[in-house]
């Protein structure tokens, strides 16, 4: 008595199936394992070039302070300082900005009005990183330098954080760059969490006599909490990652300063600025292991925002 | 409750007003870049500009038309690298779309699109440039390669799955093998998305600066040999903008407005004009 | 009837979705040059065992069959039967006409042939197939149109085209009239009778009268207690239908039930 084998999508194989199928199926296995391959090999690369680096400092690598390709000693710390300062002040800016944004398209905005001014925001995200550079560098610079930086100074001097010289360019307006960059993830991101949740709960909380305010405040956005910080990490992952606009406006000086308005470094404008020029292995080797260092650390947060909203969308959908 | 109902109805009134204008920052923030990179640009746009080679520091004149062609060629044959691994990988996962490895293989591509693409440049660098002692145009379309692909593999994934059911029954039901169900009957009916996907991909990678500082390189002349170096537009941006030169201050501005308009363009086309409204 | 010479048979066929039953030992015959319908209310598996004859009940993930389902003298489910070549026997009409989007209407009927077969042959088996799906004189002359651009109860019609166009032994009907309005219906029942002068057809209905009208043999199904689907009764369709063996069949048939 024959007996057919359940198989997924695809329909049992006889053996005398079309030889055709055979080899289609084959290519398209082989296409999906070579891109596997792909992935794991960007990382052992990375790893191989970083060898003689992680060789000579090891760990110290991560909080040693003096970047010096004179004397060939590399610490990373103030490059890691910038990143994360930079990616910090982005996300603060970008969260409050784009949570709420998200609120108004999900909860308040009507249709018409909601399509559009989402889709312009999303437009945001496709704009070339040179050209957030360009227009940081040219433009929100100086109005850095002339009016933001002054009324800092002036209102919240005390602050050690808004003291020093304000040139322009530097950690504060790296910060206010990458989150303009990063708001568009934030906003779409928590707007879809925020649309998925919502549902039932503010039919709810409105039917019990709650203003549509304080059904989103009190309801729909703390049941979002999970989601929405997916979104955030996401963002993060961007901000963490990028390199020309942050090396336009960021003053790129390795340097740990108290200051936002002092110049900065971060891991990828090192590898940008200096890769063409690096000589001897140690040194090459030592912006590959930055590399590896930014692939690592996006993988992880990557990995980790996915799995959150993955959790937090499909038990809704 | 404690609070009077019209307080209550004012703080709503106040949220919901304060979130709209977060909405209406967001928005504002690209019209003002698009704004001011059209004015700043529009200046120094001309058919020279776009057709000529640069010229050193102090003469006036000279163009981009070198980078024009050379991002061409570049996006172009990253296209042609991504396009039918994407797709490929695109009917694995719409035919065997449960199971562990297909679950691993989306991971993978979402994560993929995460990282940074300086690092991905590092890896076109290992690869295709440091053996052969050689800057390539081929080395940058690698490392665009990999960028594009996540997302035609998961724009085509869906696209395919949204060709109903019913449709590849009945070609099943004909009798038609996997493989002619598959290439004559669904993928041309999930054409058009597939299409959408390319677009946004090809977004993606236009304008893309960091992987060119070691893959492309950049040159001063005319190249049409991808295994050469070549001049890009975005690295011709780039540099001019942060020398310390007017002119070319100028000429990065005007650069910039080509980039941001080529990818305005694609994405409106592509989410806009080609995505039917009922699956905005 | 004699069920040797009957070109289909199945024999103490189970289907699984998994781990579920969703049919259990059925042995039946399905009769040349005749019609047989299955009936029996929602979720009774009917439809489960008519997509067991062409294994395109294996689509769905984890599904498989056990038994037999012999075609002419080979069981279908034996690994030297290709389901390509099994399909081609045995073609299928399904409850939603499903026309192929990017395909013309001529597209559409010869979809099932050969890229080898030249132009001339394909339109020679298009008129043909068209003919005997009462559709031909209607799209003669606009065969290179969208199928989309016909009617619901043309794109049936051209979706049988399309099945026999490929000339099968058998020819499966899921439900193939539920969505047609009555009088695109009644243009398929009176086909499904001309087409019985060359094919064995199994047509899964919910509609009695249906049944009634153009069947020469039924089969009653019904789902048990556990909800797994079996055979109650099949026999020709006039004697079924004035006096049923089985108690739950008459009272099927009367609508007490279903």
């Amino acid at each position: 008595m024959a007996v057919s084998q359940p198989r997924g999508d695809a329909p049992r194989r006889s053996r005398s199936a079309a030889a055709g199928d055979r080899v289609f199926l084959f290519v398209v296995n082989a296409a999906v394992g070579l891109f596997v391959i792909l992935v794991a090999l960007l990382f052992l690369e990375l790893v191989k070039g970083s060898w003689p680096s992680l060789h000579a400092f090891g760990p110290k690598f991560l909080w040693t302070s003096e970047w010096n390709p004179v004397t060939n000693q590399f610490g990373a710390l103030p490059l890691i300082y910038g990143t994360l300062v930079s990616s910090l002040v982005a996300i603060v800016l970008a969260g409050v900005v784009g949570i709420l944004a998200a609120t108004y398209l999900a909860e308040f905005a009507p249709r018409w009005v909601a399509r559009p001014l989402g889709f312009v925001i999303e437009l945001l995200a496709a704009v070339p990183s040179v050209v957030f550079g360009l227009w940081g560098l040219f433009v929100l610079a100086p109005v850095v330098r002339t009016v933001i930086g002054p009324a800092l100074q002036k209102y919240l001097g005390f602050l050690p954080i808004f003291q020093g010289p304000i040139s322009g360019v530097g950690m504060l307006t790296a910060g206010l760059v990458l989150s303009f960059m990063i708001l568009p993830t934030v906003t779409a991101i928590s707007r879809e969490v925020i649309v998925a949740i919502g549902g039932d709960l503010r039919e709810a909380s409105m039917s019990l006599g709650a203003t549509k305010w304080e059904t989103v405040a009190r309801v729909v956005l703390p049941a979002s909490r999970a989601g929405i910080f997916g979104a955030l990490v996401l963002a993060l992952g961007r901000a963490l990652g990028e390199t020309i606009a942050t090396t336009m406006v960021i003053g790129n000086r390795p340097q740990i300063a108290a200051s936002l308005f002092a110049p900065s470094y971060t891991l990828a404008s090192v590898i940008a600025n200096e890769f063409t020029e690096a000589n001897g292995d140690v040194y090459i080797s030592a912006l590959i292991e930055l590399g590896l260092l930014l692939f690592v650390v996006s993988f992880i947060v990557n990995a980790i925002a996915r799995l959150l909203l993955w959790i937090v969308l499909r038990t809704r959908s | 409750m404690k609070r009077s109902l019209s307080s209550r109805h004012a703080a709503s009134w106040i949220g919901a007003t304060v979130t709209a204008l977060c909405a209406i920052i967001g928005a504002a923030i690209l019209i003002l870049i698009l704004g001011y990179v059209a004015f700043a640009g529009a200046r120094a746009l001309n058919p020279a500009f776009l057709t000529q080679l640069p010229v050193p520091v102090g003469e006036t004149g000279g163009g981009v038309g070198n980078g024009i062609v050379g991002t061409l060629i570049t996006v172009g044959i990253a296209t042609l690298l991504a396009l039918p691994m994407g797709l490929l990988g695109a009917l694995f996962l719409a035919l065997f779309g449960r199971g562990w490895f297909p679950e691993v293989v989306r991971f993978l591509s979402d994560v993929l699109s995460g990282i940074p693409s300086i690092a991905i440049g590092l890896f076109a660098y290992t690869l295709l440039v440091a053996p052969f002692r050689h800057f390539s145009a081929l080395s940058a379309s690698f490392a665009f390669a990999i960028l594009m692909l996540p997302i035609i593999l998961r724009t085509s994934e869906e696209a395919i799955r949204s060709v109903p059911r019913s449709i590849r029954e009945g070609a099943l039901a004909l009798g038609l093998s996997e493989f002619a169900t598959t290439m004559r009957i669904v993928v041309p009916a999930a054409r058009p998305a597939i299409i959408t996907g390319l677009l946004l991909a090809i977004a993606r990678v236009t304008g893309e600066t960091a992987p060119l500082l070691f893959t492309a390189f950049g040159s001063q002349f005319w190249e049409l040999n991808p295994a050469q170096p070549m001049a890009q537009l975005p690295l011709q941006v780039f540099t001019y903008a942060i020398s310390p030169y007017a002119s070319w201050h100028a000429q990065a501005w005007a650069g910039a407005l080509l980039l941001i308009t080529a990818v305005l363009v694609l994405n409106i086309l592509a989410r806009l004009v080609l995505t039917p409204r009922t699956q905005r | 009837m004699n069920a040797t010479v009957a070109p289909m048979r199945v024999e103490n066929l189970s289907a699984y979705y998994g781990s579920r039953e969703a049919v259990a030992d059925v042995s039946m015959p399905f009769a040349a040059n005749a019609v047989t319908a299955l009936m029996g209310p929602s979720g009774c598996g009917k439809t489960t065992l008519l997509r067991c004859l062409n294994r395109i009940h294996e689509i769905a993930p984890n599904a498989y069959a056990r038994g037999k389902v012999l075609l002419g003298d080979r069981d279908i489910y034996d690994s030297d039967m290709s389901v390509v070549e099994l399909r081609r026997r045995v073609g299928m009409v399904f409850q939603r006409a499903n026309p192929f989007p990017t395909l013309s209407i001529l597209g559409n009927v010869t979809a099932g042939l050969s890229g080898s077969v030249p132009a001339a042959k394909r339109m020679e088996v298009a008129e043909s197939a068209l003919r005997g799906a009462a559709l031909w004189e209607e799209v003669r002359d606009k065969l290179s149109k969208p199928a989309t651009a016909l009617s619901g109860g043309q794109q049936q019609r051209l979706c049988i085209a399309r099945a026999l166009a490929v000339e099968p032994e058998v020819l499966l009907m899921d439900e193939p009239t539920s969505s047609l309005d009555p009088i695109s219906t009644l243009s398929i029942e009176e086909l499904m009778t001309s087409l019985t002068d060359r094919y064995a057809i199994v047509v899964v209905t919910h509609n009695l009268q249906q049944a009634a009208r153009v069947s020469k043999y039924s089969a009653f199904m019904l789902a048990d207690e556990t909800g797994i689907g079996r055979l109650i009764e099949m026999d020709e369709t006039s004697r079924m239908f004035t006096k049923p063996s089985d108690r739950r069949t008459e009272d099927y048939i009367s609508g007490r039930f279903g």
